[in-house]
């Protein structure tokens, strides 16, 4: 499954390798593949940018790496997380318990219910210190506070004890960032930080994702649908769609020559303002239903450029470039 | 706070009058008559009707009301008309006998409730989740002098192990220090546990549904993604949230559980509060009949005033002046 995965860091170990992870959830209705097979990695202090429509599995790939989904319904049923070359899907639960906020943290789309309403913001960053670091209480207050100085949060000294209620969105955000970088993890998840937020907002923690990235030196996994911020950000993309990885490039190449139609149609329905349209282009059709997949090529519904074979069998992933793959037949045998 | 405290107990004696006046007038608007007992073929009607005069019973009702309740106010809560003793001194024993049987259920009710209900949210559609869910509608359904009776028979006759009656052996008094302590434990069990029981299992599917709530909450996965073992994250983020209603839940089953106790402590015998408001309705005994229902508007307000201060100090988000802080 790893073939043409010599991106940016060839030579170098990657910090996590993800191979054909699946994941599943048992409904009434039946069950749901909400990611089925997923296969990418990440190199230490790269910004890999995870992208795809709602409901394409990027969340429940995300918590699979924490093992935090939600058992019952969903379960992890195959695959593996390799972080610097261990199995988190292998390791007992008290093990996983020392990688969570500590190696590998998250920072929640929602800010506003993300923190808990009855502790301080304060608490809740200090709290992960405590527990990971073995510090006291006032060395771990000391180091919160610092957290929140560095996510620039104004007067920490004093918004330590505010409630999440007392602080805004972005506020809340930027305590959420504290919390989750303050025991330098080696890889930040970040499921869809800004999408909640005021389009203001927004840039300001982009901004200070950029510059901690910067500073810490950490690897991210960045979750979004928003193009614009992976471009502001990511240096290679991931495209998922329908649970599984569609297409993966270095960001330039990605946005310069995309090899799948469904990659196409994503950068196409991006309004440009340098072009003024009369309408924004869209992809027609929905998401599949995870439950009721087409046969052979997920896309082959919606797809412009689809074939008699789409629909017959599933594509795999074909080497485009170096560092470029794609799951789409056009590419078969278009590889260096 | 404190201005909070003292502006809803100003408000609460208002309360307290109203209901009293109401009770006093409903009261005496039933039918019956506290003369009732002195009809007897040897006692001339005479006698009847200058007892009744003593007694000011012959006054318009207007004007009894305002007579008492200007001794009630100087805490004079009269003479008692069944047992011809000081109603205050009926309320001195009474109120802590009810005190023992009420701190024993509520302890069942708010351990027993919040245990069984925290256990069957964690571990949802497991075995021990089912036969609790069972169970506690079970317990929450049949009435509580049923249960009490049942519990009578198993216990007592059946078994032997438990008395069935009163608070204390006869002549346990002698015995004194352990002995008379274990004594009177061994008779507070079963009326504690019908009445604690049964008000528990109301508690216990409440906490688990209030708790099923909080843990889908988002900021339970962020303290299970901090690293947090499960145990903190349902201890410490999940049940200082799902408390918050049962705050509430707690403070209006104050008066209820002082209401079960009147039939729960006419079944076992027990000289509280229950018995001693029950039998002086038959005997139309006014003077008591106000004065336990004065006690009881009380409790109910103060349940009602303490759940609010919990709600305060268990939920940032409130102030206590009732409107929901921040954004």
């Amino acid at each position: 499954m790893m073939e043409g995965n010599d991106g940016i860091g060839e030579g170098m170990a990657p910090l996590l390798e993800i191979d054909g992870l699946k994941t599943v959830f048992y409904t009434d209705e039946g069950v749901a593949r909400a990611v089925d097979g997923v296969s990418f990695s990440i190199n230490p202090g790269e910004t890999i940018g995870l992208v795809g429509e709602s409901g394409c599995g990027k969340s429940v790939t995300a918590l699979s790496i924490m093992r935090l989904v939600p058992d019952p319904p969903g379960r992890i049923e195959g695959g593996s997380v390799l972080l610097d070359g261990r199995d988190l899907l292998a390791i007992s639960e008290k093990e996983m318990r020392k990688v969570r906020g500590n190696e590998i943290s998250i920072v929640f789309q929602e800010p506003l219910t993300s923190l808990n309403p009855v502790f301080t913001c304060g608490e809740q960053v200090r709290e992960a210190i405590g527990l990971h670091q073995k510090l006291g209480r006032r060395e771990s207050k000391e180091q919160a506070i610092e957290m929140l100085r560095l996510v620039r949060i104004p007067d920490p000294e004093k918004r330590y004890g505010n409630y999440p209620h007392q602080m805004s969105g972005g506020m809340r955000q930027r305590v959420m960032i504290a919390m989750a970088l303050s025991c330098q993890p080696k890889l930040l998840i970040a499921d869809e930080p800004s999408t909640a937020l005021d389009v203001s907002v927004q840039a300001q923690i982009i901004e200070l994702l950029l510059e901690l990235r910067e500073q810490l030196g950490m690897a991210v996994l960045l979750i979004t649908h928003d193009l614009a911020v992976v471009a502001q950000m990511a240096e290679r993309v991931v495209v998922m769609y329908a649970g599984v990885v569609v297409e993966e490039a270095p960001l330039g190449r990605l946005f310069a020559h995309p090899a799948h139609p469904y990659t196409d149609g994503l950068l196409a329905s991006i309004p440009k303002v340098d072009a003024p349209v009369e309408r924004l282009s869209a992809i027609p059709g929905t998401v599949p239903d995870p439950l009721r997949l087409p046969p052979g090529c997920r896309f082959s519904d919606r797809c412009p450029k689809r074939m008699d074979k789409c629909s017959v069998t599933e594509p795999g992933m074909f080497a485009v470039a170096e560092g470029h793959r794609s799951r789409c037949y056009l590419c078969e045998g278009s590889g260096p | 706070m404190l201005a909070f405290v003292c502006k809803r107990l100003l408000q609460s004696l208002l309360l307290v009058v109203i209901v009293l006046t109401v009770t006093f007038f409903l009261l005496h608007l039933a039918p019956g008559d506290p003369m009732a007992r002195y009809f007897h073929p040897e006692i001339a009607p005479e006698t009847i009707e200058l007892i009744r005069e003593r007694l000011g019973l012959d006054r318009p009702v207007v004007e009894q009301y305002f007579k008492w309740m200007g001794s009630f106010i100087r805490g004079d809560f009269g003479m008692s008309l069944q047992y011809n003793r000081p109603v205050r001194s009926l309320l001195a024993e009474a109120i802590p006998n009810t005190l023992r049987l009420t701190v024993a259920a509520l302890i069942l009710h708010i351990v027993l409730g919040i245990l069984l209900g925290v256990i069957s949210a964690v571990k949802r559609y497991s075995p021990f989740d089912r036969v609790n869910t069972v169970t506690a509608l079970f317990v929450y359904s049949i009435p509580s002098f049923w249960l009490a009776l049942m519990m009578i028979m198993i216990f007592s006759l059946k078994l032997g192990l438990l008395p069935s009656s009163h608070m204390q052996s006869i002549g346990a008094g002698e015995l004194g220090g352990w002995a008379l302590a274990l004594d009177r434990l061994r008779h507070l069990v079963l009326p504690a546990f019908v009445l604690g029981v049964a008000s528990a299992a109301g508690m216990a599917r409440y906490m688990r549904g209030s708790m099923l709530d909080v843990l889908r909450e988002d900021y339970i996965q962020t303290a299970r993604a901090k690293g947090l073992p499960e145990g903190k994250v349902v201890l410490k983020h999940a049940l200082k949230n799902a408390a918050i209603p049962i705050v509430t839940l707690i403070g209006l089953s104050l008066p209820f559980l002082l209401g079960g106790a009147v039939v729960t402590e006419k079944i076992f015998s027990w000289p509280g509060m229950g018995r001693l408001t029950v039998d002086a309705i038959y005997a139309r005994d006014y003077p008591v009949v106000l004065a336990t229902n004065f006690v009881v508007a009380v409790i109910v307000i103060l349940g009602n005033l303490l759940a609010d201060i919990g709600y305060a100090l268990l939920d940032p988000r409130i102030t206590v002046t009732g409107r929901k802080g921040g954004r």
